[in-house]
């Protein structure tokens, strides 16, 4: 893939986006209050998207627990993955249990350091504390040195992070391709630190709205967007601030016909095998 | 009427705050946003930052800022709990006996950033309190030369208070609220801890305190955490 985008592309819908991301990508994507791009998330388990690797920046919830079900998924790299109020998320649950799948525990600010680190094109960045944590025994990426500036300060680098390809929901695109995603900067942190960049919006607004001094410190600029598709209501049942809230109703029911198999797969065939009106 | 089990916690953790400035509060953690937000009846400049707050949430930066508030020492309190809890303070949210749990969030960076914290768990049972965590989200202490402002300040059970000794590197049985006693704590606690010749009961609730908890903060509470607002004070205060 090459940087920077020129050129936004503008994709005919969700299913349009998830046929972008080959199989074995490495998805830099959010947690479940920050703006998920679920109707691709559907539409990948659709496709049977194959050996993806989910970073949860800083950590997963409804969108890995789907895609871990639907055997999309290779590996995470997280701070957690939880349905929040509605429980543990239990198809990535069982897999950890059962080890089919491969974990790579990590702690919210290391993700975020990580991602930094990319962000300015260096290959890490040190941060304090977790020091004697078992995650640093096990991160593969996690080094320990002495602060260079001061003796006997041990201090912890996160190796820069480059996801293949951020994905998220925005409120707003505009025709230049701009995204606005609002207080979620850490959408921005992903898509400044991933080889390409896919978002799927709400509405689409005319012209460019970095000329808007009021939106403009909402947007992610255009330089880093690959493609974008429209999808009314495409976080549901995420959902996206001062739009929708998130239906928790839906996520008690999937937390609990996803506790077996047989549930899981009855909970695909009604939301997600055939495309529904959210 | 008698003060609920949730209200008895939510007046300790507003003691053990203190005089705090800002106060930040993970998510799912109703009762210590309880205990704060009864704190700030009387306290109005106390900040109270709330992670999961869906409208209006203090944060504008992402999820990163609460981590770069923390690094540079302006949270003075944040809570951490576990599926295992050990007597070194370790806390452990990843793995236990074969089964798997959400992960370690921010808890290995937030431990050691926040000026002090309140470990806090309702279930107090064998399996929770362990001599020794199967593995090591977060750990209670650090070794000299590893930089560290803060660590536990105490652990909150559903039957009592201990505080930590940092010098010690041990929990202290503080108080045994009421309906438990210091006897049977022993058998229920998989660690070893110290404890002074006569064990004083937890404080209950004061008229005062049930007051302020039923009324403006059930209100407040009821807005953040609509179900637990409801199981405690009844329908009529959830919004």
């Amino acid at each position: 893939m090459s940087l920077p985008s020129n050129a936004t592309a503008f994709l005919k819908d969700a299913e349009a986006i998830a046929a972008a991301i080959p199989d074995g990508a490495a998805l830099g994507l959010p947690p479940d209050y920050s703006l998920v791009a679920m109707a691709v998330v559907r539409a990948l388990v659709r496709r049977k998207a194959k050996d993806l690797k989910l970073i949860g920046v800083p950590q997963l919830g409804l969108c890995a627990d789907i895609l871990i079900g639907a055997g999309c998924v290779r590996e995470v790299e997280t701070s957690a993955v939880t349905l929040g109020e509605a429980g543990l998320a239990p198809r990535f649950t069982e897999a950890a249990e059962k080890k089919t799948l491969k974990i790579v525990d990590a702690t919210c600010p290391m993700v975020h350091s990580g991602l930094q680190a990319t962000e300015k094109g260096v290959p890490f960045m040190p941060l304090r504390g977790v020091l004697g944590s078992d995650l640093v025994e096990r991160h593969p990426d996690w080094k320990t040195i002495d602060n260079p500036y001061a003796k006997g300060d041990p201090i912890l680098l996160a190796k820069a992070i480059v996801p293949d390809v951020a994905l998220f929901h925005a409120r707003w695109a505009d025709e230049a391709g701009n995204v606005w995603v609002g207080r979620r900067q850490e959408l921005a942190t992903i898509a400044h630190a991933s080889q390409a960049c896919y978002a799927t919006y709400e509405e689409l607004k005319p012209g460019d709205m970095l000329e808007d001094e009021l939106l403009a410190p909402g947007c992610i600029s255009s330089v880093y967007v690959t493609g974008v598709a429209r999808a009314p209501r495409g976080a549901w049942p995420l959902g996206v601030p001062g739009a929708y809230g998130i239906d928790d109703a839906h996520l008690m029911q999937y937390a609990k016909l996803a506790k077996t198999a047989a549930g899981f797969r009855q909970y695909l065939d009604e939301f997600v095998r055939k495309p529904v009106a959210a | 009427m008698k003060p609920a089990k949730e209200e008895l916690l939510a007046c300790v953790i507003a003691r053990l705050i203190g005089d705090a400035r800002h106060v930040a509060v993970g998510a799912a953690s109703p009762i210590p946003a309880t205990g704060a937000f009864l704190l700030k009846q009387g306290n109005p400049s106390l900040r109270i930052s709330l992670l999961q707050k869906r409208t209006g949430n203090p944060f504008t930066a992402g999820s990163r800022e609460l981590f770069d508030l923390a690094g540079q020492g302006r949270i003075d309190v944040f809570f951490l709990g576990g599926a295992q809890i050990d007597g070194e303070a370790n806390i452990n949210l990843v793995e236990a006996e074969g089964k798997r749990f959400p992960g370690s969030f921010g808890s290995a960076f937030m431990y050691f950033s926040a000026g002090k914290t309140i470990l806090f768990r309702e279930e107090h049972s064998p399996r929770v309190l362990v001599k020794k965590v199967d593995f090591v989200s977060a750990p209670g202490w650090s070794p000299p030369g590893v930089q560290r402002r803060g660590g536990p300040a105490a652990l909150l059970t559903g039957k009592a208070l201990f505080s930590w000794q940092a010098d010690k590197h041990r929990f202290l049985l503080e108080s045994v609220h009421p309906g438990s006693s210091a006897g049977e704590l022993r058998g229920v606690t998989g660690f070893d801890y110290d404890e002074p010749a006569r064990v004083p009961d937890t404080g209950v609730p004061t008229q005062a305190e049930l007051g302020l908890l039923r009324g403006p903060v059930a209100e407040a509470i009821g807005e953040n955490y609509p179900e637990f607002a409801r199981r405690v004070w009844g329908g009529s205060r959830a919004v």
